[in-house]
């Protein structure tokens, strides 16, 4: 025990003392979970359109300002080709093209049926859908206006129609921030202590005073304790200050369920994610080794975790590589218990696996770290 | 001219020892292009979702049934009653409910009106929206299917064409987004520690009591770099082009000439990193903390980088892989010529510049 102690307070020495590391350590992730929040927002708003109008009609100019007015559309020009207003799309100042074809006002009453033309940039597919699902509504609500001028409506309403009343729970203001503080904390708190933790150990290794450990009667476990609690410590210490410093005051996010609960999931999360950090660096030599190393692992967990896209929608063999993630359980466990108020019976599962991972990770490193070289 | 090949053949050696490392730089990207390129979509399919139907009739089973066939939905579980629902949502296992009132088609039918109800799990507001999104799109359908025989006059049509990605594909998107964002953190991460490691290590007074150029020094760190990001480049295109099915509309030539510039950027800041630091921790906290989930969220391809507020679109102009990744849609997809990427060019440009004038003023030729 005492001997533990001696190697903590050698630990902490060496982190405060390096007054370089501690701004990166605490005042980088913070900086990011203020500031990338605001930055991840999927919701699709101000679509560029460029219009094409052949007609100039009273009924072509009504539809262009009903698809300004709808506050989804931002009309960038109006072009007298359909080529002219193709520059724009190849250029990105628009996203969208609606050609309105000569006569379309004439012909729609005489003939009872006209045909737009809307040409959509689909390299992003979900804002491509989007808003080709906007501007068809809106000339949806434009042809009835239409109708409604020409045919008398029946009083009665014969045709069956089905009401849909949508209802969100958990976030009814549907406030994207609430859904991304959580996951970008939990990210960043991941990122932290796996990191340092693998290039802690490595660095050692490479300046040569493992060397001085290895011959000391310190026990392995308690060189790995030593390594291990301090990054908890600074784990757990960075989640509070961004779940309640920044999460609380600057987003307004009241956890709802039990702190308690969402405390000791973290405790174990990170005794598995320091294990992963010790695992690498028993495997590396040098620093840029650790670094590559942790990289690629932080890189495809992150992306594959669910912060971003969703898990759901990727191929099979992709789907179970995201539950070979840590990541994943714990941005589904901060979000479970933080804005569903989910208890212990829903995220037991997700405790077990993590208990899993922990005495995986760390048993691995345990056995792999050698005294002897 | 001696003293520079001098130089680069050390750096070589120095890159080509550590097999583990050179491992990694060769194994990230391969792996990483491949899984990204097929796993990450913005799409959202094969969504759980509940049904409690109080009506068990024939609309209500038609529209199930539809739901089913749509491949938007998996149907987890019907449920018994409006508490289960919330229950399920707490343990995470459905992500919207459907209910139907009881006599849903009677009132169909002989009141010509009747009501569903939808609710989401607006914990992720983005899923919730287009999954109801869906949904009502499904019932509208069936809706209209019911009064198919009846012709609406002054009917509006509209064509639409997915230019430049008929088949919605997200591999278009994301394809050229996760190659610049591998470019530059490789490129970054590996020449952020390079001049650091020296200083580290002590070999660094070595190079100091030498007769060389500072200018020399830092070219020599980037070269083996370069070499390798440009053999990297042509790895992850071709897994993206005979693999993922990325098309190449433009010019071949075009986008290696400003991938190898976009490259040279990523290696000057690197190389900056490693000049302006004192420990090989430092530097790679700064490049892997630093720049990791930025680049990420301000390159533009995970979320729409117009939709931010404002002061963060003028961030995301200092992201080089930004640039890089406008550039990648042109030309790849778009097979634009270099007249719609010069600005883009330009820019990268003066960053590769501005990085390299910054490098060499801040490249000390002393000992502190």
């Amino acid at each position: 025990m005492r001997i533990l102690r001696f190697l903590l307070q050698k630990e902490f020495r060496q982190i405060f003392r390096n007054k370089a590391l501690l701004p990166l350590l605490f005042v980088a992730p913070m900086m990011q979970l203020l500031i990338l929040p605001l930055a991840a927002d999927y919701e699709v708003k101000n679509i560029n359109i460029s219009i094409v109008d052949h007609d100039h009609s009273s009924y072509s100019r009504q539809l262009v300002s009903k698809i300004t007015a709808s506050g989804y559309f931002r009309l960038t020009d109006y072009h007298s080709s359909f080529d002219d207003a193709f520059i724009e799309i190849e250029s990105d100042r628009s996203d969208l093209i609606l050609e309105i074809p000569e006569g379309f006002e004439r012909r729609l009453i005489r003939e009872d049926e006209q045909t737009l033309f809307i040409a959509i940039n689909a390299i992003n597919g979900v804002k491509a859908n989007l808003g080709g699902e906007y501007l068809g509504r809106i000339i949806g609500d434009y042809n009835r206006t239409v109708r409604l001028e020409w045919m008398q409506m029946p009083k009665f309403n014969l045709f069956p129609t089905i009401g849909i009343a949508v209802s969100n729970w958990f976030n009814p203001t549907m406030n994207y921030q609430f859904y991304m503080v959580p996951g970008i904390l939990a990210l960043l708190v991941t990122m932290i202590g796996a990191y340092m933790c693998a290039l802690n150990i490595v660095k050692e290794k490479e300046v040569g005073t493992i060397e001085q450990i290895n011959v000391t009667p310190i026990k392995k476990y308690q060189f790995i304790l030593g390594k291990l609690i301090p990054f908890w410590i600074i784990g757990m210490l960075l989640f509070s200050v961004g779940l309640f410093g920044i999460g609380g005051l600057v987003y307004g996010i009241v956890p709802v369920g039990s702190l308690l609960l969402l405390y000791v999931f973290l405790a174990v999360y990170l005794i598995a994610v320091l294990g992963l950090g010790l695992l690498i660096s028993t495997y590396s030599e040098t620093q840029q080794q650790a670094m590559s190393v942790a990289f690629f692992f932080m890189m495809v967990f992150i992306l594959m975790s669910g912060l971003f896209t969703s898990i759901d929608s990727m191929p099979g063999w992709a789907y179970v590589i995201a539950q070979l993630s840590p990541i994943t359980y714990f941005i589904e466990v901060m979000r479970m218990i933080v804005l569903k108020g989910s208890g212990f019976a829903d995220i037991q599962l997700h405790f077990v696996v993590m208990i899993g991972f922990a005495i995986f990770f760390n048993g691995w490193a345990i056995l792999n770290y050698r005294k002897t070289s | 001219m001696n003293q520079l090949i001098a130089f680069v053949k050390k750096e070589f050696l120095h890159v080509f020892r550590d097999r583990k490392t050179l491992l990694m730089l060769f194994g990230l990207p391969i792996v990483q292009i491949i899984l990204f390129g097929f796993a990450l979509s913005n799409e959202i399919k094969n969504a759980k979702i509940a049904i409690l139907d109080h009506a068990r009739d024939q609309a209500s089973q038609q529209i199930i049934g539809k739901l089913q066939t749509s491949g938007q939905f998996e149907i987890y579980e019907s449920l018994l009653s409006h508490r289960q629902i919330e229950e399920a949502f707490k343990a995470g296992k459905i992500k919207m409910a459907i209910v139907f009132p009881a006599n849903f088609n009677q009132d169909l039918l002989h009141q010509h009106a009747a009501q569903v109800q939808l609710i989401a799990d607006a914990s992720d507001p983005n899923t919730a929206t287009t999954l109801t999104g869906y949904a009502s799109r499904i019932i509208m359908d069936y809706q209209d299917e019911l009064l198919q025989s009846q012709r609406l006059p002054y009917q509006i049509n509209t064509t639409v064409s997915m230019v430049y990605n008929p088949g919605l594909k997200s591999a278009i998107n994301f394809v050229p987004g996760v190659m610049s964002l591998i470019l530059l953190l490789v490129c970054v991460l590996m020449t952020s520690v390079s001049i650091v490691r020296e200083k580290e290590s002590g070999t660094m007074e070595v190079l100091l009591v030498s007769p060389f150029n500072p200018f020399l020094v830092i070219v020599s760190k980037a070269l083996p770099y370069l070499a390798l990001s440009l053999i990297n480049l042509t790895v992850i295109l071709l897994l993206s082009v005979f693999v993922l099915g990325m098309p190449v509309n433009g010019s071949i030539f075009l986008l290696y000439a400003i991938s190898t510039l976009f490259i040279i950027t990523a290696l000057s800041l690197g190389l900056l990193i490693s000049n302006s630091t004192a420990s090989q921790q430092s530097a790679m906290l700064i490049s892997l903390m630093g720049m990791l989930v930025p680049s990420i969220l301000f390159t533009g391809f995970m979320f729409p980088l117009e939709n931010m507020p404002y002061p963060l679109q003028l961030v995301s102009h200092i992201i080089p892989a930004k640039w890089y990744y406008t550039v990648v849609k042109s030309i790849m997809v778009k097979g634009l010529g270099f007249a719609a990427v010069w600005k883009e060019t330009l820019i990268l440009a003066g960053m590769t510049l501005a990085l390299l004038v910054f490098n060499i003023r801040k490249f000390k030729t002393r000992l502190e």
